[in-house]
């Protein structure tokens, strides 16, 4: 869809996009040439002199089995959270998309966990989860030990899974939503009049309509898992117990700001950041291949 | 047994009424048309005996079972939308197949009952197409050819060429025309455009404000309008309809001192608020001098090509005439008219219901309905 | 609507109620527990059932955590960058849009690939400029030998240097610098059709003109989702503010204070006051969601497209 109508003016679009071009400049593609810049070499401390090592940096974190171990663990995280978020937001939507009586009070409440921060929905899980409080903890009263996430790596890397999928309720169900309620009310009638019962018409019709909001929140998801799980992660584990629950954002956090490695960390993010922009790429892919009703 | 009847059904959104209590009776294999303004509930009628919608009040039967209670898939209907509805991320042998894929249809049966069907609409050379690479006559074929496929006992259209342009329109027309006569299957259709809902019905059920206004044989409705709201909504142009009263003279009185000499209609009708209504095709054009000639000035005329509108001011009334003659005719000239009074329908103005006449008129209206 | 069959009926609500549940525990037990005393949040199995000691608890976490002062910083930061993202996105969507130049296309990725990056991912970058903002300026200056040029015929030395650590410019600006809102607006923009701005033409407005009388009076729903949804997310910001700032005292936030909170390993387990501070905590952009939905969600979805 391209305009017509345009103004025409030397200086004047200039001047409006100046603020943000200098904000993206200075704060974005800056920053990133100096990654770049930080990744390739490596430096002496904070701001000593920088020495050209090529593929070093990064040769050097994958040689490290650790950072693979980090790796597998944020997919396996990433897999874990945003299967278990996108099932539940999905079921509800469907639920909701039948809009019987009352609905409404529902839909806003399914919205509600968006709204909460990473680490204030840690700290509450923490507590729900803790092995000494009284929610969970109460099993440990029938079988002494059995929920141990302060020493169990499992225990701990569930209950950070648990409380991220929880957080991403909310956006998911609404987009969810949204895709259910384009679809025209006359295909799911059709599909009826054809003799296709509520369970078939949502695997014959409404699933296959909504494919492409579930690809783009899957890639949506996937990126969140890494930039919520630093909350997540610090406020409920701190990447423990033994670096159980280390996934690749906190182990920058950990090696640049904890551990001082400044190239190391930068190359990690350099890694990080392909990362997402070839899931965005895919996603840009698909998008283009949208379901248009006619 | 009717194929389909219903038994003042109603049908209420919350607290408004839509649908004011409908008694029909379909009868087997018969092409039904339900015909009216928008948003006078044909659709939420239709709809209604469709499954989609409940019934608030009243029965439906089809074949002679109660389907009040029914699911959609239970009622032997089969629907064609709108806008279509196709299933757009299934190719079009998909979409045709699909209520037989649900019924449980082996494989191998199915695509010949898709292909057999698919022929008959021409649509074999697409089968493999998205609805989405379609043109919108060809969705239309598809939509009435997953119809067709599951071998429906009643077939329920809703506005289904709407979105065609007006030459498709006429095709598509004279197609479901051709099906319904090779298929026999009783057919309910709705539209708002009179000449799709003439050309096509065995009958119209009229509709207006959710109440049935008439039911009957399309020539029955345009001669014998059994209201004022169906003889000023069935024919182009419309009816002329004329408000006043029949004074003892033998007068019609009507607008700012108008007068129809009109001696020998109804005795009993007199001085009783009416409108007079007469079709103008048989609004004659006569010369000044002629018996019972109604004077009138000419407004200004509409070419048609084959014969020209006039309309016309009669003391104040709205005359519209069919004339053929070629004379200049300008605003302002005067112009005189004449009318049958055979030709005249005549509704109480209290009610909007017709008011039958004497035997003339009831013979006159009779040899054009069986003409 | 179609198979209102009973049983169904009851399936939908069941699972809805569930879901509600689902949702809602979190936040239950937080406010239960909040207002419990140390000794009945100590309790195995935990009473689910709100006690008296509310207030105390968040006066206690208040003083704890140093709320009052870390609440207005928390304030400051989401307005700030809510208000600029709404003032920025717009005037650059504006832009891009209805302008026609030749860089168009070349400014339009230029901003729209930031959207690619959530801060998070780009942490360690971003932190490098920290010390300095504007050192890509001095660069720029030293490459071109301006500085060197200046210095000798004026015999200044140009030094730029702007300092983001503990400062609220350097809280909110990254956060102002993504794209999310130019995206937000530009989608919106796009729907805008041509004969209005001809019309406009016509009338013999000039652009901005047309901005002010046309385009931001309609775009007002996208304004109150684009705030909204800024005001969320820069009020739930972690990482950043834990980086940029060291002084915690003057410009730390509310949600960099919840680790403060939660009871020392060995400490009392006065999980009580912890969760009561958790629930102010949560409460502002909760409420914001909860009174702006029916906007917000248009928002957000418009995105998507
Ligand atoms: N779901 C609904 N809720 C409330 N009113 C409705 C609903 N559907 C239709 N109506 C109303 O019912 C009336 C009849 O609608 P409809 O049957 O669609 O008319 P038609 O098909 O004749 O154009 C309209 O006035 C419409 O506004
Ligand atoms: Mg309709």
């Amino acid at each position: 869809m391209e305009r017509r109508a345009f103004y025409r003016n030397g200086t004047l679009p200039w001047l409006l996009l100046a603020p943000q071009l200098l904000l993206v400049l200075v704060f974005f593609y800056w920053p990133t040439s100096q990654a770049l810049y930080w990744a390739f070499t490596l430096e002496q401390a904070w701001g000593g002199g920088n020495t050209w090592v090529g593929f070093a940096n990064f040769l050097a974190i994958f040689r490290d089995g650790q950072y693979w171990a980090t790796v597998g663990r944020s997919a396996f995280y990433a897999i874990c959270a945003t299967g278990l978020s996108m099932a539940i937001a999905l079921t509800l939507a469907m639920f909701v998309d039948r809009a019987l009586k009352g609905t409404r009070i529902f839909q806003s409440v399914f919205v509600w966990p968006y709204a909460i921060a990473a680490p204030a929905a840690g700290v509450a899980f923490r507590f729900i989860f803790s092995p000494e409080a009284g929610l969970i903890g109460s099993i440990n009263d029938i079988w002494p030990g059995i929920w141990s996430p302060a020493t169990n790596g499992w225990h701990a890397l569930g209950m950070v899974i648990v409380c991220h999928a929880w957080l991403g309720i909310g956006y998911n169900f609404i987009f969810f939503l949204a895709a259910l309620q384009m679809i025209p009310k006359s295909i799911t009638e059709a599909g009826a009049m054809d003799g296709a019962r509520p369970f078939q018409r949502m695997l014959d019709l409404q699933l296959p309509l909504i494919a492409p909001t579930v690809f783009f929140l899957m890639i949506m998801n996937l990126i969140s898992s890494f930039t919520d799980s630093f909350g997540l992660i610090d406020t409920m584990t701190e990447g423990g117990p033994i670096g159980a629950t280390e996934v690749m954002v906190y182990n920058i956090y950990i090696d640049g700001f904890k551990g001082l490695d400044y190239s190391g960390a930068a190359a990690q993010s350099i890694v990080l950041m392909v990362l997402v922009i070839a899931l965005t790429f895919v996603q840009f892919r698909w998008v283009e291949k949208r379901v248009h009703y006619s | 047994m009717s194929a389909i009847t219903l038994k003042s059904v109603k049908k209420r959104y919350q607290k408004s009424l839509v649908v004011h209590g409908v008694d029909a009776e379909i009868e087997q294999g018969e092409f039904v048309v339900i015909l009216g303004p928008s948003g006078c509930g044909k659709s939420t009628l239709l709809r209604m005996i469709a499954g989609l919608e409940d019934i608030t009040e009243g029965e439906i039967l089809i074949g002679g079972t109660v389907v009040n209670k029914l699911e959609p898939r239970e009622r032997g209907c089969a629907m064609v939308f709108q806008n279509y509805a196709l299933y757009p991320h299934m190719s079009v042998a998909q979409n045709i197949g699909y209520a037989l894929k649900v019924a449980g249809m082996p494989r191998a049966e199915r695509d010949g009952k898709v292909a057999k069907v698919a022929k008959s609409v021409s649509l074999e050379a697409y089968l493999d197409r998205k609805p989405g690479e379609l043109s919108g006559g060809q969705r239309q074929r598809v939509a009435m050819a997953r119809a067709m496929v599951r071998e429906p006992k009643v077939f329920l259209f809703d506005e289904p060429f709407s979105n065609l342009d007006a030459k498709l329109r006429v095709a598509m027309r004279a197609e479901v025309r051709n099906l319904h006569r090779s298929l026999g299957v009783t057919s309910v259709f709705v539209t708002h455009d009179q000449t799709e809902a003439m050309t096509l019905a065995d009958r119209l059920i009229i509709m207006n404000s959710g109440i049935v206004e008439q039911i009957g044989k399309p020539s029955e409705v345009y001669h014998r309008p059994a209201s004022l709201f169906v003889a000023d909504f069935i024919g182009s142009p419309a009816m002329n309809l004329v408000r006043g009263h029949f004074a003892q003279d033998g007068y019609f009185r009507h607008g700012k001192g108008g007068m129809i000499h009109l001696p020998t209609i109804a005795p009993a009708l007199i001085s009783q608020e009416v409108s007079i209504g007469v079709r103008p095709e048989l609004v004659r054009r006569v010369s000044a001098t002629a018996k019972g000639a109604i004077a009138a000035v000419v407004d200004y005329t509409e070419e048609l090509g084959a014969a020209r509108l006039i309309y016309a001011d009669a003391d104040g009334s709205r005359i519209i005439s069919v004339d053929t003659a070629t004379d200049a005719l300008g605003t302002g000239m005067p112009i005189h008219f004449a009318i049958d009074p055979a030709d005249l329908h005549v509704f109480s103005h209290d009610t909007g219901r017709r008011i039958e006449l004497g035997e003339a008129q009831r013979a006159a209206t009779q040899t054009r309905i069986n003409a | 609507m179609i198979e209102r069959s009973p049983i169904f009926d009851f399936i939908t609500y069941a699972a809805m109620v569930l879901g509600m549940f689902l949702v809602l525990v979190p936040f239950w037990i937080t406010l239960v527990a909040g207002s419990q005393s140390l000794q009945e949040v100590s309790q195995v199995p935990l009473n689910l059932w709100p006690s008296t000691h509310l207030l105390e608890n968040i006066q206690a976490a208040w003083t704890r955590a140093d709320l009052g002062p870390k609440m207005v910083n928390s304030f400051i930061v989401a307005v700030g960058v809510t208000l600029g993202k709404i003032v920025l996105a717009a005037l650059s969507a504006f832009a891009i849009v209805f302008f026609n130049f030749r860089a168009r296309m070349l400014c339009f990725w230029v901003i729209f690939i930031t959207l690619m990056l959530p801060l998070e991912v780009r942490i360690v970058p971003t932190y490098s400029i920290a010390a300095n903002a504007l050192l890509p300026f001095q660069v720029i200056l030293d490459t071109f030998g301006i500085t060197g040029l200046v210095e000798t015929l004026s015999g200044i030395r140009i030094g730029l240097e702007w300092n983001l650590l503990n400062s609220y410019t350097g809280l909110i600006l990254p956060l102002v610098a993504t794209a999310t809102g130019t995206f937000l607006y530009r989608q919106f923009f796009m729907t805008i059709p041509d004969e209005l701005v001809e019309a406009s033409k016509m009338d013999g407005s000039g652009p901005m003109r047309f901005f002010f009388e046309v385009l931001l009076p309609l775009s007002r729903t996208n304004m109150l989702a684009l705030a909204t949804i800024m005001f969320v997310s820069s009020w739930n910001q972690y990482l950043w503010p834990l980086l940029i700032t060291t002084d915690r005292a003057n410009f730390g936030t509310v949600v960099m204070q919840l680790k403060a909170l939660i009871p020392a390993q060995n400490g009392t387990p006065d999980w009580n006051v912890t969760m009561a501070g958790a629930l102010i905590i949560m409460l502002p952009p909760l409420l914001v969601v909860a009174l702006m939905q029916r906007w917000f969600v248009r928002g957000l979805i418009s995105r998507d497209k």
